[in-house]
């Protein structure tokens, strides 16, 4: 047992380590709370950050050769990922399009388009968004009701999309609608990419619990009215859209790991600095009982998220103890964003009038959204149940009947 | 980054399982706990032919020469086997002990034998129903006797010797005591888990050799604590692990309002819960084990952690155990209870999951940095 590199694995590492170093700025502080700078702004840099990382091939490492990868291993993508958050570098922008639509586009789409759209997808120049989640479909998702029907060459598309990450500054989208409700739920789906800036697409950013709407990688709300795709942009057979979506699901729940915000880490710095009533909080026993807790519960996950790697290291399939990532991260985020603010006492509910809504504050008002976001706690607990212990499913009331027939409401 | 077994260590886990599958660990559990045998002899003596016993013992003194991460793999089977036999006291503790600290004719004098399964060894720290502290012992020793009651002894009516923490002149001495000395009275005492079985002690003028140096005992027990913490952390993810397996089964196969129990939700997220709660348990064991085989500095925080999230996880597995089989679960025919009344035993036999826990936070308000993860 030990945590070094192998030889391979350190010789990566430094040369990621060496062109970051020379093309990035180091983080000066680890938990340091995200400047707000204007979308524009923090678009620009982030599209050029990646048009440099592209010339130096370090933007799609996972990428096939073919499409400009370096078909990088799991294991190189962990080690890339570890060294570049150690630099002062904008994130959140294309991981959806890189993750998640180029495979997709690789699998599904004419030679002629994947020409077309992949580069500009690696370099920055152009983003993508994932149309997937409505209003009446969330973990449910293959409920979803947005109509695509046939018109000469093309599909005409109506219906509303939700929670949709960037769409407010995506030039395309991947797409699942419904284009035969009277066939059963799972196979009236078909799956396309579309142009954002397509005539009868209205995009209108979702104001959260956080009072935020449209900053960063925000969500929306989409709407199509009558847009019109070409059949030449959809992606897999008339009703295999269900199998092409799964695809790309899979890849979110892998990409969907730690909550980020306030953690162990933070929590034992303020219990250590700050005062108690005429002593350090740490001396409070209760403080004391939840520190123990939560650092069992981030320790856990360290050396879980650890073994993950180990074994990919090796080359083998890694176990699935890493589905209990989300949902331990995501509680234990709303814990301590909690715990901080009640550190505050009588006036823990102000807002500091220079520097915004704390770390621990934002923690608290952002993690319900992470317990829902990419799998809620429950759908992830019914997925431990069935795919890791192999529980039997559910009984489900619309299996076997039409779409149109699957009952919506008392 | 390797934190996994070796292949020879995941083979030594995979043999263990198959013997201790061969063997009937629980059925075992069962006869000892029914016919208050205190061992099963037979199967302990099987494991001291296997070398279990001397796994950690250098070559030297007859031993097998391993290190610590081939006893992480054997303990993690006897948790999920819950062999009734005196493995924990004498191969986590008391040989342990001897290893680290005693002198060469010591070790010589003993090592060989607990290799052989001639000596069979326990250690004694509590004295009442409270925390022990330095402060608060009153076993103590003067000129090499010993005298006073040690209580909850794990297997001393089984054990030939047992180290005994005692007051002396210099503060706190481990102290080595042949328990087959005439002075030495010991007698069954009554607890929740009779596969196990634990033992009031009393010494009288008792002769005792002293391990290590005097006056440096406490520092000792402790380390050696932190290390037994570590291989009790992995007997906790082996039955936790084991209760999960039960629950499991038994929502496959029980039916409710016409389909299997294990198809709601309710039990679903259960047992859901029981694997979360196991895996961050096992991965910190995994840290531990780490922190044991390297002899870090990190381990009193490693061994802490691994044991007060292992506590968690088999208590949660347990009960929740238990409720899955629903009645079937209360009654003394189902394995259940075993693993309930075992998780309850090794969550308090090192000392209590509040004093570990106070034992982590002590060792956090020492970290000036946490790396993160």
């Amino acid at each position: 047992m030990d945590f070094k590199d192998t030889p391979e694995q350190a010789k990566f590492r430094a040369e990621c380590r060496e062109w970051l170093e020379a093309n990035a700025e180091l983080k000066e502080n680890k938990s340091g709370r995200n400047i707000d700078s204007s979308l524009d702004d923090h678009l620009k840099v982030a599209k050029e950050w990646q048009q440099k990382k592209y010339d130096a091939g370090w933007a799609m490492l996972h990428w096939p050769k073919e499409y400009g990868g370096i078909e990088a291993s799991p294991i190189e993508r962990i080690i890339w990922g570890q060294e570049e958050s150690k630099f002062n570098v904008p994130g959140g922008i294309f991981e959806i399009g890189l993750g998640m639509c180029g495979p997709v586009m690789m699998q599904y789409a004419t030679e002629e388009q994947k020409s077309r759209y992949l580069s500009p997808m690696a370099e920055g120049k152009e983003i993508w968004c994932q149309l997937f989640s409505e209003p009446s479909a969330g973990s449910d998702v293959a409920g979803l009701r947005s109509k695509a029907e046939k018109d000469g060459d093309d599909w005409i598309i109506n219906g509303q999309k939700v929670w949709t990450s960037g769409a407010h500054y995506s030039d395309f989208g991947i797409l699942v609608v419904r284009h035969d409700p009277d066939i059963a739920k799972h196979k009236g789906l078909t799956f396309f990419f579309v142009d954002m800036k397509s005539p009868g697409i209205t995009v209108k950013p979702i104001k959260q619990i956080t009072g935020q709407a449209g900053s960063g990688a925000g969500f929306n709300e989409v709407y199509f009215d009558d847009v019109r795709i070409p059949d030449s942009q959809r992606l897999g057979e008339i009703g295999d859209g269900w199998k092409v979506a799964i695809t790309t699901l899979m890849n979110e729940r892998l990409a969907v790991g730690d909550a980020k915000g306030s953690d162990i880490e933070e929590a034992l710095i303020l219990s250590k600095t700050k005062d108690d009533a005429g002593e350090a909080m740490i001396k409070n026993d209760s403080v004391r009982e939840k520190l123990a807790d939560w650092f069992c519960e981030a320790n856990g996950l360290k050396y879980t998220k650890f073994r993950t790697i180990s074994a990919l290291s090796k080359g083998e399939a890694p176990g699935p103890e890493a589905s209990i990532t989300k949902i331990v991260s995501a509680n234990k985020l709303q814990e301590i964003g909690n715990f901080g603010i009640d550190s505050g006492d009588m006036a823990g509910m102000l807002i500091d009038d220079e520097d915004g809504v704390s770390s621990f504050q934002g923690a608290w008002l952002g993690a319900p959204g992470l317990r829902i976001a990419g799998g809620t706690d429950e759908i992830l607990r019914n997925v431990i149940a069935e795919r890791v212990l192999g529980l039997p499913q559910d009984p489900r009331a619309d299996k076997g009947i039409a779409f149109k027939d699957i009952p919506t409401k008392v | 980054m390797n934190l996994d077994f070796s292949n020879d260590q995941k083979y030594l886990q995979e043999e263990a399982r198959k013997f201790f599958d061969k063997e009937g660990g629980l059925s075992k559990a069962r006869d000892v706990m029914d016919n208050a045998l205190q061992l099963d002899k037979e199967l302990w003596q099987k494991i001291v032919d296997l070398g279990w016993t001397g796994i950690r013992i250098p070559e030297e003194y007859e031993g097998l020469g391993l290190g610590h991460l081939e006893l992480c793999v054997i303990a993690e089977e006897l948790g999920r086997s819950l062999a009734p036999v005196p493995f924990s006291s004498s191969v986590y503790f008391f040989t342990e002990a001897l290893i680290k600290y005693a002198n060469d004719e010591i070790k010589t004098d003993i090592l060989p034998s607990l290799v052989s399964g001639e000596i069979i060894g326990t250690y004694g720290i509590a004295e009442d129903m409270h925390q022990a502290t330095e402060s608060n012992l009153s076993v103590s020793v003067s000129t090499d006797n010993i005298s006073g009651i040690k209580i909850a002894v794990p297997d001393a009516g089984i054990a030939s010797h047992m180290i005994v923490v005692a007051k002396s002149s210099s503060g706190t001495d481990l102290r080595l005591v042949d328990l087959q000395d005439s002075s030495v009275t010991i007698n069954l005492q009554k607890n929740l888990d009779t596969s196990k079985s634990f033992f009031k002690v009393e010494f009288d003028n008792t002769p005792s050799k002293l391990i290590g140096k005097s006056g440096e005992g406490w520092i000792y027990i402790q380390h050696l604590l932190d290390q037994a913490a570590v291989l009790f952390a992995f007997e906790q993810v082996g039955g936790s692990q084991a209760a999960l397996d039960m629950a499991k089964a038994y929502s496959m196969e029980r039916f409710a309002f016409g389909r299997q129990i294990g198809s709601y939700q309710a039990i679903k997220h259960k047992l859901a819960d029981m694997y979360i709660s196991l895996t961050l348990a096992k991965s910190n064991c995994y840290y531990g084990a780490w922190a044991l085989s390297s002899e870090s500095a990190e381990l009193p925080l490693a061994s802490a952690t691994a044991r007060v999230s292992a506590t968690k996880a088999f208590q949660l597995c347990s009960k929740e155990n238990i409720q899955t089989h629903g009645g079937n679960g209360f009654t003394w025919e189902y394995d259940c209870h075993l693993f309930y009344k075992r998780s309850k035993v090794l969550s308090i036999l090192l000392g209590s999951e509040a004093t570990w826990k106070e034992k982590l936070v002590t060792s956090l308000e020492k970290t000036n940095t946490l790396e993160k993860g």
